[in-house]
């Protein structure tokens, strides 16, 4: 069997998704119909966002840790015996975790705020935009009546609206609203990354700081064509609209390569879980030190088949086979007892060793202050 | 004048349990409220000995190798940093991976969460907090001049061996001269108990 090189599957599929792309804007916009042409530079750079988020994304499936968690995520998701629990889940976990951010809100309030109103106000963005320039959805005046008008989407009729109503005004300003949302979000961002210490340390400006100026940039020039041609009978329309053009173009280009492309890559938190879901209910791994079980049997061996590929040579002669078959506070254990161990002969230290047959298991020195285990799963990373 | 090299030195034997780091570790503002550092007692029933695990920032760290996001991150200066939030999916590879046990999971957050030496510390050439308090040098952060000047009889070793892999470090651990090892091997105390002196105290008859 011959095997593929990694970057000419991810071109492949690049070329793919993005020529499946154009096919679905010329069918979408019955033929170009409904295009706009003045939108044609935001269209090649959709296209081109499409191909080079494709090919990122499959160079990322193919590293081995991730080609294992994508095999084994969908695996447990349709274990026929797990379907429908894993389906309940999708939902619930989608709502709490996307929809709501919920584990964003365990991670800080503030960074929480701050992302809620980015990501809603990017969804409507481009729940509005996207549709609009691929032609795939329009408006049009109602044949006979001037007030109102009829939405198309795909160029089928789908319902019909006064132009004065309140619908209509929320709808046609959506993109304010979601600029709006964005600007605000983007305000406690920066807030939050120029006041935190620890934000501060570690951030760097290309990829956790230009994306809060890019979003910033897009939304605040694309409330001034609002306001141009409401309040300011298009002044400097033009000028604005080529501005916000290169603010919306330049993101799309940098959305591959930069902070934005996590969007693609979170839903694999959904896998994960599915995974955990599965391990916790089936074997357990036992430690070959302490006996303790510390992880699924699923996960340790899949692991030390990941380490295998990555080149890590990690096998143990004799009973324990490979070091991933002991727990992690007996590899702490070790360590320390390792260097004691060097201390033997040299100053004087004993190791008790006739007193007790089990090796020495280590306790978790004080939990009642901070240093507790930080949820269910730590807890297995600690001895109780 | 070439800028002091400052480093990060451990020497568990000299760990009295105090709880020092601990405390200051959950101040550092990279993970405010939460200690990163592990102190373990390492057979309580027998022995007073603990053990102060703190990451140990491998040159090749297995835990961002196997990280299925890519979200464990090496610093230019060679300091493996905690998981990037936007990325780490909490699949707990790396919590499983570590060969010294470091990492922890906050499942809630969905977040693996680890020792970063407190990067908004050393980055700017202040010492990290647990070494910044430590009262038995268990922890120390300073030059390789002060560090073979205050203790003549160590030396540090940045070299482990776990089966037949081995981890070189940027934070050494201190082994004695005389045994002048060119690393420790890890597993040489699988069967290990712990150490200290006996001490009865007969207090119920038997």
């Amino acid at each position: 069997m011959v095997k593929r090189h990694p970057v000419r599957k991810a071109l492949l599929w690049g070329c793919m998704t993005t020529i499946s792309l154009a096919i679905m804007i010329a069918v979408g916009s019955r033929d170009l119909a409904h295009f706009d042409a003045a939108l044609v530079a935001y269209t090649f750079a959709t296209l081109f966002a499409t191909f080079g988020i494709t090919y990122r994304y499959t160079m990322w499936l193919q590293r081995p840790p991730t080609a294992m968690y994508w095999k084994r995520g969908w695996q447990m998701f349709f274990k026929p015996q797990r379907l429908l629990t894993n389906i309940r889940n999708l939902f619930t976990r989608t709502s709490s975790d996307f929809a709501a951010n919920r584990f964003i809100w365990k991670r800080g309030k503030l960074r929480w705020l701050a992302h809620w109103f980015i990501m809603w106000g990017c969804i409507v963005a481009v729940a509005i935009t996207f549709p609009l320039v691929f032609g795939w959805l329009h408006f049009a005046s109602v044949p006979g009546s001037l007030d109102s008008y009829r939405a198309y989407l795909f160029g089928f009729a789908l319902f019909d609206f006064p132009v004065d109503s309140i619908f209509a005004f929320l709808m046609f300003h959506g993109l304010v609203w979601s600029s709006f949302a964005v600007i605000f979000g983007v305000m406690l961002a920066m807030w939050r990354r120029m006041r935190d210490h620890g934000a501060a340390s570690v951030q760097q400006f290309v990829e956790d700081i230009l994306p809060l100026i890019l979003l910033f940039a897009i939304s605040v020039t694309g409330v001034m064509l609002t306001a141009s041609y409401t309040w300011m009978r298009g002044y400097a329309f033009d000028f604005i609209a080529i501005l916000h053009a290169i603010t919306v173009i330049f993101t799309l280009l940098y959305m591959p390569f930069g902070k934005f492309f996590h969007i693609f890559q979170r839903p694999a938190q959904l896998g994960a879980t599915f995974y955990k879901d599965a391990g916790a209910t089936s074997e357990q791994a036992h430690c070959r030190r302490c006996g303790e079980a510390y992880s699924s049997r699923m996960h340790v061996e899949d692991l030390i088949s990941v380490q295998k590929q990555l080149g890590f040579r990690y096998e143990v002669a004799g009973e324990v086979e490979h070091y991933q078959w002991i727990c992690p506070p007996c590899r702490r254990a070790m360590f320390v007892l390792a260097q004691t161990k060097q201390w033997q002969g040299n100053f004087g230290d004993q190791m008790f060793s006739s007193m007790h047959e089990q090796p020495a298991a280590p306790r978790f020195g004080n939990p009642v202050i901070s240093e507790g285990p930080l949820g269910h799963e730590d807890q297995a990373n600690l001895h109780f | 004048m070439p800028e002091a090299q400052y480093e990060f030195f451990i020497d568990p034997s000299r760990c009295i349990g105090c709880q020092s780091c601990v405390q200051a570790c959950s101040e550092c503002d990279t993970h405010k409220g939460q200690a990163m550092i592990h102190l373990e007692f390492v057979n309580r029933h027998y022995s007073t000995q603990t053990a102060p695990v703190v990451c140990m920032h491998c040159d090749s760290p297995t835990c961002a190798e196997v990280c299925p996001a890519d979200a464990i991150k090496k610093t230019p200066d060679g300091v493996v940093q905690t998981a990037r939030k936007p990325r780490c999916i909490a699949c707990n590879n790396c919590v499983l991976a570590c060969p010294f046990g470091v990492p922890k999971m906050n499942s809630g957050a969905e977040l693996m969460m680890k020792c970063d030496m407190c990067y908004d510390r050393t980055s700017i050439g202040k010492a990290p907090m647990c070494a910044s308090v430590c009262p038995s040098g268990a922890l120390y952060y300073g030059t390789r001049e002060q560090i073979e000047a205050q203790r003549p009889r160590s030396m540090p070793v940045n070299q482990f061996q776990f089966g037949q892999q081995t981890i070189s470090t940027k934070v050494h651990m201190m082994v004695p001269r005389t045994a002048h090892p060119e690393h420790i091997d890890v597993l040489s105390a699988m069967h290990d108990h712990t150490s200290g002196h006996d001490i009865f105290l007969m207090m119920h008859d038997e």
